[in-house]
């Protein structure tokens, strides 16, 4: 099967700034593909070093078989892009918008027409589509770029950060309108956020990039088994009976890994919810009191963790003035 | 190839032309100004000054000036303006579409020029309301077609500046640094007959001058420069700013 993107030890250097290291990448066609990272992890220069729009210090790549140096033009055609920041004008209208788009790509007036209520319906602007953009939300405005990259029936489709900024439900929507995209028009779709349940929500497969380089790379469900399954967390009533039931635990198999401190016990294994009752069984036969037991589910932040250190950010969901603080400083440079 | 260059021109001047449909208050401002000079200035001096060689100082001699003055002010804003697509990020979703970048600028200067000739006609219908006298009807369209050179021209400058430019700042320095000196040299409001020597060079050098002295010669039918060479230099002037302006754009990197 066709690739739709392949890199070759891509990178690029700002001055002193590695900011793509030599990253050796495939997407195939038809995936749906996450690029994960903190900020200044280089998601926004390596999508701009694909969509031609910089040039690679080092290295190739090539979208959907044409190298985006030597074939820019025919790049061009086959992609779509949704920056990071907004890049509508927002003196026209939402149908405006589109139009000079469609001409842009070369569409003739009836496919234009067409294809603008067709992408208006998908992305639910079809009713505001004569107001001008500068009175639309944000998460309108976003939802009209995503329509805008989908007009010209892109092979390739790359989201800068597709729900910076947006609130929860518009968040969702708009997953919803990705997920379909993929799915009904088969477009191969690359995303960066560093949102983790996004990624892990979307994609089928997710690169996590650090500094530039791809740390990680496989399914979030695989990504998440390497960590060696699910952490159960038993507290039991005596600190004495601690060492104990560790050792009952040891001697049946049952933990990939298990620690313990004071009156708890964490237990990593696979299949977590299946083997909690055998977990209970054991502690009952040598009549060891529990207190309380839990099961978490690894996500993509200990994977993150495990692969670079670090927590991806220090809070997890930070608040809204600070999202939209962050989207305003970074327009202006 | 020539019909996709033609779509490319043609929704470049289509976006142009629905900002422009859209800002009403930038064209009642941008007609003020022009519109002042003529009535405060052409009033007070027609009385004190009688042109040397016959003619007078008043309002008939500031109409093409001022012609010439709202052409250039609205054709370098136009090219300039690039420098607000790219604040706005705009810019991004020409520069990644597949069309030849060359005709996108010469897209967004035909718009501009287009802004700006309505704006040079409705002062040359004002200017006519109110008492200037044209010599003919062809005189008056070939003005149209001067001011059609004239724009491309600047507008060719004002790309090329844009792409040179980083921010709010140094378009605050153009305009103040080129425009006024641009217009104060040209001739707009003063006969280029009698200059001192060092102010002569510098307003036979300024491009505006030969679009205000060919404008006079089609409106009033008289002008101190012969039409042939004024209109061979506003041409060539605009030839070398489009050549400029789309070869400096289409390195233009976001
Ligand atoms: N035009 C530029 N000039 C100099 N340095 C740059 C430029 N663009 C990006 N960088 C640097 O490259 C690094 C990667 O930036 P990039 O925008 O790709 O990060 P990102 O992963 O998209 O981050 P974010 O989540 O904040 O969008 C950063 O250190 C940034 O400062
Ligand atoms: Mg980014």
């Amino acid at each position: 099967m066709l690739n739709a993107i392949e890199t070759a030890r891509i990178t690029k250097y700002f001055d002193d700034i590695t900011a793509v290291n030599n990253i050796t990448l495939e997407v195939k066609a038809g995936e749906l593909f996450g690029l994960l990272g903190p900020n200044g992890a280089g998601k926004t220069t390596l999508i701009n070093l694909l969509s031609t729009m910089t040039a690679a210090s080092k290295g190739s790549a090539a979208v959907w078989g044409y190298d985006v140096v030597k074939q820019a033009s025919a790049v061009r055609r086959n992609i779509g892009v949704v920056f990071q920041d907004t890049t509508l004008d927002d003196r026209l209208t939402g149908r405006e918008n589109l139009d000079l788009h469609g001409r842009f790509y070369g569409l003739d007036s009836k496919t234009r027409k067409s294809r603008i209520k067709e992408v208006l319906l998908l992305v639910g602007l079809y009713d505001r589509a004569d107001a001008i953009v500068k009175t639309y939300s944000g998460g309108m405005m976003r939802r009209l770029e995503i329509a805008r990259g989908l007009m010209h029936h892109p092979r390739v489709l790359f989201l800068d950060e597709p729900t910076l900024g947006l609130d929860p439900q518009t968040r969702r929507h708009i997953w919803e309108y990705i997920k379909t995209l993929n799915r009904k028009e088969g477009v191969t779709i690359v995303l960066t956020t560093h949102y983790m349940e996004e990624a892990d929500n979307l994609c089928r497969r997710i690169a996590i990039i650090d500094c530039g380089k791809i740390v990680a790379l496989n399914t979030p469900q695989i990504l998440k088994n390497m960590l060696g399954g699910d952490v159960i967390t038993l507290e039991v009533e005596n600190p004495e009976d601690t060492g104990n039931l560790c050792k009952i635990y040891e001697s049946n198999e049952i933990p990939s890994t298990i620690s313990c401190n004071d009156k708890r016990i964490f237990i990593t294994l696979k299949d977590g919810e299946r083997r909690i009752p055998r977990v209970l069984a054991l502690a009952s036969d040598v009549r060891i009191p529990i207190q309380s037991v839990s099961l978490r589910k690894p996500t993509l932040d200990d994977v993150f963790l495990y692969h670079t250190g670090r927590a991806i950010r220090d809070e997890k969901e930070p608040g809204m003035a600070e999202r939209v603080g962050y989207r305003l400083r970074s327009r202006r440079k | 190839m020539v019909k996709k260059a033609l779509n490319t021109v043609y929704a470049m001047w289509l976006r142009e032309m629905l900002r422009f449909s859209r800002s009403k208050s930038r064209i009642i401002g941008s007609l003020s100004t022009p519109l002042f000079f003529l009535v405060i200035l052409g009033a007070g001096f027609s009385s004190s000054f009688e042109i040397r060689g016959g003619g007078m100082f008043d309002k008939s001699f500031l109409a093409p000036g001022l012609i010439g003055m709202s052409v250039l002010f609205s054709s370098i804003m136009g090219g300039v303006s690039i420098i607000w697509d790219r604040e706005f990020g705009f810019l991004k979703e020409i520069l990644i579409a597949p069309v030849s970048r060359f005709f996108v600028a010469l897209g967004k200067a035909v718009g501009g020029v287009t802004t700006a000739m309505i704006q040079g006609t409705l002062i040359m219908i004002i200017a006519w309301l109110i008492g200037v006298e044209y010599v003919s009807i062809p005189g008056v369209l070939a003005a149209i077609g001067v001011m059609f050179v004239t724009g491309i021209g600047f507008i060719g400058l004002g790309i090329s500046l844009a792409t040179r430019i980083e921010s709010h700042e140094g378009f605050q320095m153009v305009m103040s640094f080129l425009t006024m000196p641009l217009v104060l040299l040209s001739g707009a409001f003063f006969p280029i007959s009698n200059l001192p020597a060092w102010m002569s060079y510098l307003v036979y050098a300024n491009p505006l001058t030969y679009s205000v002295e060919a404008l006079r010669f089609c409106l009033l039918g008289s002008s101190t420069i012969p039409l042939p060479e004024s209109v061979a230099v506003i041409v060539l002037f605009a030839l070398v700013m489009t050549g400029l302006g789309g070869n400096l754009f289409g390195k233009m990197r976001v």
